[in-house]
């Protein structure tokens, strides 16, 4: 009975209150409590802390360099990845060659590099963006491989049936139709690239925004660390959007299909 | 044995070089044998009609016909020529429409690659498939993607794609097992008469025994386990065929009748 009443209020509620009632809700906490701590910082001083690091400009120079690192590695990674996947899609013998090379290199963590990428490079954005590069390089190499496995028999069949080339087979049927699995690939890959990126800076990399966290912790201002933690998790919400909105924008209407 | 159904005799048409021809054909896969020991042919212009259960080989039949498999024993031959791998004189209709359109492109798209295949001149690519889509009943709809289209009009879709390619042998996989009963008699109709006006040879799958009768020349039933021709029958009705009239006459009625006895006595 009371559920069809309250149904309505509960449909017209927008998400965005939720993180926002767990804000007020710890900044209430804190407050009524008095708790002090090295590592907590209140929502309002995580707040101020914030606009100070866009005030000074410190946030623009160290999202440019992880960002930057991110787009240099998952463009070369990437590109590679995508470039040898799908030849071992296609070609078996491809496949057949490169899958024990694969399969032994790449279990190695990306992290495990670092000494190695700082002895080539030394400290900075090309030593990072190499290890993001090889830690998606695997990751996109495997799913456009399977993107590419993947497609539906059947097409390939149709155009046997119509007599088109080899060629045109991969380029008017194979690809195409493998493009919304390497586009969610994409999605993937980037999540990892940033995983990888704050790691490296965390160890490696003092410009970029892993460094900044660590340094506020051991400097124990908590409020500063909260404020990048918090920035990270906007710039991966906005990644994220913008690649769904992407997808949907390029195969909605077409590919008849949303992405998850 | 009843006088108007002939066991595996040759119709009068057959003598001429036929349009198909299954001779002694075995066919193992995975170890097991789907269809052995077949022997029929189709005349060319004919429409011919396979029925049977399950597991009787009869999509197998179609993609020999196709050459994209080959009989482990025995031979096909398409128009006098030994069968070697797919050809542009053959179209195939599949019954899975999703699955055999490509999703990115619209219905015109999806048409206009059969004319890619066969080097159609760019120019004349988009008014050939405007003309294709218009004799299929799809004018005014080439700019729609499948997944904005019923299941009867990604169906006529595929036809088009297939009349494209102005084969000599059409092959359909039971084309219309997924389409409710009114869109299947339409295009059951339009099939007919697509099929006459090109002249080419039909070779139609279905389990639908009524719709083998309305539209064949000659019903082909098959048994299952292995794979064999069971009867052929000569369906006598007089074309164009009429989907009350047609069904009413007692000649229809009677291969019915012939069919599902059949049907039930090789369960």
């Amino acid at each position: 009975m009371s559920r069809t009443r309250i149904d309505p209020v509960l449909r017209a509620l927008p998400a965005w209150l939720v993180p926002l009632a767990m804000l007020a809700v710890t900044e209430f906490a804190m407050r009524a409590s008095g708790i002090e701590s090295d590592g907590l910082a209140r929502p309002s001083e995580v707040a101020t802390a914030l606009l100070g690091l866009i005030g000074n400009g410190e946030i623009v120079l160290r999202t440019a360099e992880t960002i930057g690192a991110v787009t240099i590695g998952v463009a070369v990674g990437g590109t590679l990845g995508l470039l040898l996947g799908v030849w071992m899609g296609l070609s078996p013998t491809a496949a057949r060659l490169a899958s024990l090379t694969v399969e032994l290199v790449r279990p190695i963590p990306p992290v495990a590099i670092i000494p190695l990428m700082m002895l080539i490079y030394g400290l900075g954005i090309k030593m990072e963006a190499a290890i993001i590069a090889f830690a998606c390089f695997w990751p996109m190499l495997l799913l456009s491989r399977d993107a590419v496995l993947g497609v539906e028999p059947q097409l390939i069949e149709v155009s046997r049936m119509l007599g088109l080339p080899r060629r045109q087979q991969i380029t008017k049927i194979a690809l195409p139709a493998a493009l919304p699995r390497i586009f969610a690939a994409l999605r993937l890959t980037l999540g990892i690239a940033l995983i990888v990126a704050v790691t490296t800076e965390i160890a490696a990399n003092p410009i970029g925004i892993g460094y900044a966290i660590i340094s506020a912790g051991l400097s124990l201002r908590p409020e500063v660390m909260y404020a990048f933690l918090f920035w990270l998790a906007i710039l991966g919400w906005l990644l994220n959007t913008g690649l769904v909105a992407m997808h949907q924008h390029l195969f909605g209407a077409a590919y008849g299909e949303a992405p998850r | 044995m009843n006088q108007m159904t002939s066991r595996f005799a040759p119709s009068a048409a057959a003598c001429a070089v036929p349009a198909i021809a299954f001779d002694k054909i075995r066919l193992d896969l995975g170890g097991k044998c789907v269809v052995d020991d077949l022997s029929f042919s189709v005349a060319p212009g004919e429409f011919a009609c396979v029925v049977g259960p399950s597991g009787c080989g009869k999509t197998t039949l179609l993609r020999l016909v196709t050459g994209l498999l080959s009989p482990t024993r025995g031979t096909v031959h398409r128009l006098g020529a030994f069968v070697g791998g797919p050809s542009p004189d053959v179209a195939i209709v599949f019954q899975d429409y999703g699955r055999a359109l490509l999703p990115w492109r619209t219905a015109a798209g999806n048409v206009a690659l059969a004319l890619e295949a066969m080097g159609t001149p760019r120019l004349e690519r988009a008014a050939r498939a405007a003309a294709l889509l218009d004799k299929v009943g799809l004018a005014g709809h080439g700019d729609k993607y499948p997944a904005q289209m019923s299941g009867g009009m990604q169906q006529r879709v595929q036809i088009a794609r297939c009349l494209a390619q102005e084969p000599r042998i059409l092959l359909m996989d039971e084309p219309f097992g997924a389409l409710d009963a009114l869109t299947r008699q339409a295009l059951q109709d339009e099939i007919a008469m697509l099929v006459r006006d090109s002249g080419a040879t039909a070779l139609f799958v279905t389990h639908d025994l009524d719709e083998a009768i309305y539209l064949g020349d000659r019903v082909f039933a098959l048994q299952a386990n292995p794979g064999r021709l069971a009867q052929v029958i000569d369906v006598a009705l007089p074309r164009p065929r009429d989907q009350l009239g047609t069904r009413e006459q007692p000649e229809f009625l009677r291969l019915r009748h012939v069919l599902f006895d059949h049907v039930q006595n090789t369960h």
